[in-house]
């Protein structure tokens, strides 16, 4: 990773709902070919904070500066088209179409269009080509099933492909981990450690600590939304307020 | 109560894989199996004007394609694009008064107006349209169903496009043979271009709108534009129909933005099956011609409509096409359990 | 000051309407399209018990919201139920039934000037110089007490906190034992019921003509979607908006522009505040 070239910035972002405070004041750094992991526990702002830098929620407070330009507030589908793109923590794919086609629909999207990812005629080729990639048998019936009839690991591998489509920077992962059995998850890391050294800067939100942590290169701790701690995994993993956040006030190993 | 002991299974029929996912069909008693529906609906269409002989059934024929249209553009937009329009009236009225205008004032033939009218009547409902596109469900259906009337109303309380009384003198057909055929051609070219359509990259990505539009935003799309090419598709369909009736009737007026316009196409496209394109015009085969029948009842023909709208969403909500293309490639048999 | 005054009654008419409405959906997520069918029906109900069995008019009011609210507790029990969740569906198949009593109704014979119900108390009344007569001010009496006999029903019964629980979150409430369905039948009973209520207090003001189901369920709805569903303060300060809207119009314009005026606030609210006036968070996802 390269420690002196900020991709994403973000800076004092607040939202509340109705009284509670979702997130609160959060500033964070994304440097260009990172892992920067995201860890709290349940209802800690993490998905609040996805839902804020995408642009699916609009912030009360502060500002996303994504190479120096201000994208707080923008519609999601154009911080998509800038390069920024997210997974959903409960999977979101199009359950009526074949997962192959499930891929047509960002590869006309104008950000893929402009990155050449297949003109007219091409794009099912392009689509099964991001399947293989990502670990759907190309000669099997799989990438030609509806995505009503496919498990839940590769409806997570679908969500990344769908996030691929569109020749991402980033990716920001929402739980990509929860629901997978210990093998999976084995079979998804070198994925993505491949595609970090291909150039794209991830953001992981997980609760899989052990898995995150051998992953991310930085991680950032949240509770009550709020950022409670940053630094790298093992300082995060020894932080007091980590731990107590973690197993509840006066809790220790 | 007696404890279940059997249950039905379904099996695709072997040609319907092979023809699906293998591309693999050899004889020409296949390739019959697969076109013969296709085939029996096309022919059928275009043989109905000459098999009836009266003028009276000949206009019903020409009815039932117009509310296939209608239906058409229904189905679209519900089953592929996620948006319930229970004013498909706004369509027909913008249309037929379009047409009626661009035949009048501008002096148009009617090969002309109509297909301009189409297109400037889509154009007209989707900038009407426009705001609600953010809406779903409930409220599009419901802000949809208050356009014809709020138009209609519009119409009357400013006297304008000749008010309560209607634009008269609109050009006719000619005959009853371009009559029939031109309706019949269009119905035609617009099924089997939207079942194309549905599968090409336009089409799937409306389709990705239906399932899930936060998953289209997050691709980088603007979800609206697209539901506003939707919605201009569907209603070009819609004023096109609207823009034959007002050339057929040779009239313009406030009926054109009367109830029935949004009511049986809906009807139609549930009985029909919906999601299925065809079966709104199948729908309509049935509907129309028996509501003629009951044309001595007058008022309470809808009232019918609604009843049998209401049974088959209790009894048979799959629609009738959905049913009977189960049964065309499908083997079921009963196995123990 | 005739406009304030006529103002208020106009108000308190929508709120009136579009009450029954607002608790279906609020509570079951149930968008009853039949709610206009509903209220012409109470009306014709209850001309039919006054005029033709001569039954009184305490005994016919109260049999027919009786009648009433247990055909909407059928409808949903016996028919939409059939059809829950699956949002296409709800929509056409309760309009449906709505379209199919109006339109009975209007085979009926039930068009001009021939039904009309009585008033409870004829005679007028001078407000700050302004004729009113006595019927618009129980308008406003029973909406004042309507509302605030059911903010009492859901604040302090079982079964209003029930209903309650299930509009706030429906899977937590069943896991609480309590049952969906019996709920939303509940629900859609007593939404009919108001329907009924509203069409007694409101319909002796004019005539019972089936167009007017068509308007009151398009005046639900806009009151609905302007106030932010499932709040009852947003449904009343819209029904407040809206009501001297149409007021001011027909006093400066024709009264063809009443349904205009309604489809102007919807489309000026979703350009300005699509969650509604007193939307939510929640409510915007799910409407956007």
């Amino acid at each position: 990773m390269n420690m002196d070239k900020p991709l994403l910035k973000v800076e004092g972002l607040s939202k509340t709902f109705g009284g509670l405070q979702a997130v609160q004041d959060v500033s964070m750094v994304l440097y260009q070919g990172e892992i920067l992991g995201i860890i709290g526990p349940n209802g800690s702002g993490k998905t609040t904070l996805v839902n804020l830098i995408t642009g699916f929620i609009k912030p009360d407070k502060g500002s996303v500066k994504f190479r120096g330009r201000d994208i707080a507030g923008w519609p999601p589908h154009k911080i998509a088209d800038l390069g920024i793109v997210r997974t959903f923590q409960n999977m979101r794919p199009y359950y009526s179409l074949e997962a192959y086609r499930n891929l047509i629909v960002p590869l006309n999207s104008p950000r893929a269009k402009r990155m050449g990812m297949g003109r007219w005629g091409e794009r099912d080729t392009v689509a099964l080509d991001i399947l293989e990639e990502i670990g759907f048998e190309r000669d099997s019936f799989v990438p030609y099933k509806k995505a009503s009839a496919l498990p839940t690991g590769y409806l997570k591998r679908l969500e990344l492909a769908r996030c691929l489509a569109l020749k991402p920077e980033v990716i920001i992962a929402d739980e990509l981990f929860s629901g997978l059995s210990a093998s999976e998850i084995a079979s998804l890391v070198p994925l993505i450690e491949k595609l970090q050294g291909g150039g794209i800067t991830f953001i992981m939100v997980e609760h899989r600590l052990r898995e995150l942590f051998s992953l991310a290169n930085r991680v950032i701790a949240l509770d009550f939304g709020t950022k409670i701690c940053e630094g790298s995994p093992k300082e995060v993993m020894a932080n007091p307020r980590v731990r107590q956040a973690y197993l509840g006030p006066g809790g220790s190993d | 109560m007696a404890e279940v002991q059997r249950r039905k299974e379904r099996l695709d029929r072997g040609i319907k894989v092979r023809a699906e996912s293998i591309y693999a069909v050899s004889s020409w008693e296949e390739a019959a199996y697969l076109l013969a529906p296709r085939i029996i609906l096309v022919l059928g269409l275009l043989l109905a004007p000459l098999l009836v002989q009266s003028p009276y059934w000949k206009r019903v024929v020409t009815v039932v394609c117009v509310y296939g249209l209608l239906g058409l553009s229904f189905d679209f937009l519900a089953h592929f694009v996620g948006l319930v329009s229970l004013g498909g009236a706004l369509a027909t009225g913008v249309g037929g008064y379009a047409s009626a205008l661009a035949n009048k004032a501008l002096g148009l033939p009617v090969f002309l107006s109509i297909p301009l009218a189409s297109l400037a009547g889509g154009v007209v409902c989707t900038v009407l349209l426009l705001p609600c596109l953010p809406l779903r469900g409930v409220y599009f259906a419901i802000v949809t169903l208050m356009y014809p009337l709020v138009l209609s109303r519009l119409v009357e309380a400013f006297n304008i496009l000749g008010g309560t009384d209607g634009i008269p003198g609109v050009q006719g057909f000619g005959g009853p043979w371009a009559e029939s055929y031109i309706i019949i051609s269009a119905l035609l070219l617009c099924l089997f271009g939207l079942r194309r359509l549905v599968n090409e990259d336009l089409g799937l990505i409306l389709r990705g709108v239906k399932d899930n539009d936060q998953a289209v935003k997050a691709s980088g799309i603007s979800v609206t534009r697209y539901k506003a090419i939707a919605v201009f598709i569907a209603s070009t369909l819609g004023c096109l129909a609207g823009a034959y009736l007002a050339h057929l009737y040779m009239w313009a007026g406030l009926s054109l933005f009367a109830l029935d316009f949004s009511i049986l196409p809906i009807a139609a496209t549930v009985i029909g099956g919906g999601g299925t394109l065809v079966g709104a015009v199948v729908g309509s085969m049935i509907l129309i011609p028996l509501s003629e029948l009951l044309r001595e009842f007058g008022t309470l023909r809808i009232a019918f409509y609604a009843l049998v709208l209401m049974g088959f969403i209790v009894v048979r909500s799959e629609g009738l096409m959905v049913w009977a293309q189960r049964k065309y490639h499908q083997f079921e048999r009963w196995v123990q359990i | 000051m005739e406009i304030i005054v006529y103002g208020i009654v106009n108000s308190v008419s929508l709120a009136l309407m579009a009450l029954g409405f607002t608790l279906v959906y609020g509570i079951s997520r149930l968008p009853n399209f039949a709610h206009g069918a509903f209220y012409i029906l109470a009306g014709y109900l209850a001309w039919v018990g006054i005029r033709s069995l001569n039954m009184g008019y305490i005994v016919s009011v109260l049999l027919t919201i009786f009648v009433v609210g247990i055909l909407g507790m059928a409808m949903y029990r016996f028919f939409l139920i059939r059809v829950r969740g699956m949002p296409i569906s709800e929509i056409i198949a309760s309009y449906a039934m709505g379209l199919f009593i109006l339109e009975a109704l209007r085979w009926k014979g039930l068009k001009g000037m021939t039904f009309t119900l009585p008033v409870i108390y004829p005679g007028t009344i001078f407000l700050f110089d302004v004729p009113v007569d006595y019927q618009r001010l129980l308008v406003v009496a029973i909406g004042a007490g309507i509302v605030a006999g059911l903010w009492l029903f859901t604040k302090f019964t079982r079964l209003g906190l029930a209903l309650r629980g299930i509009a706030q979150d429906e899977q937590a409430a069943m896991m609480l034992g309590i049952d969906s369905d019996a709920m939303a039948t509940v629900a859609t009973g007593l939404g009919s019921a108001l329907a009924a209520v509203a069409a007694i207090v409101l319909l002796p003001l004019g005539n019972i003509v089936v167009e007017a189901g068509y308007q009151v369920l398009i005046f639900a709805v806009a009151v609905c979607i302007v106030g932010g569903l499932g709040s009852w303060a947003g449904a009343i300060l819209a029904s407040f908006i809206i009501g001297f809207a149409q007021i001011l119009t027909v006093s400066y314009m024709q009264s063809h522009f009443q349904v205009v005026v309604a489809l102007l606030a919807i489309i000026l609210t979703l350009i300005a505040k699509p969650s509604g006036l007193f939307g939510r968070q929640k409510q915007l996802e799910e409407r956007v």
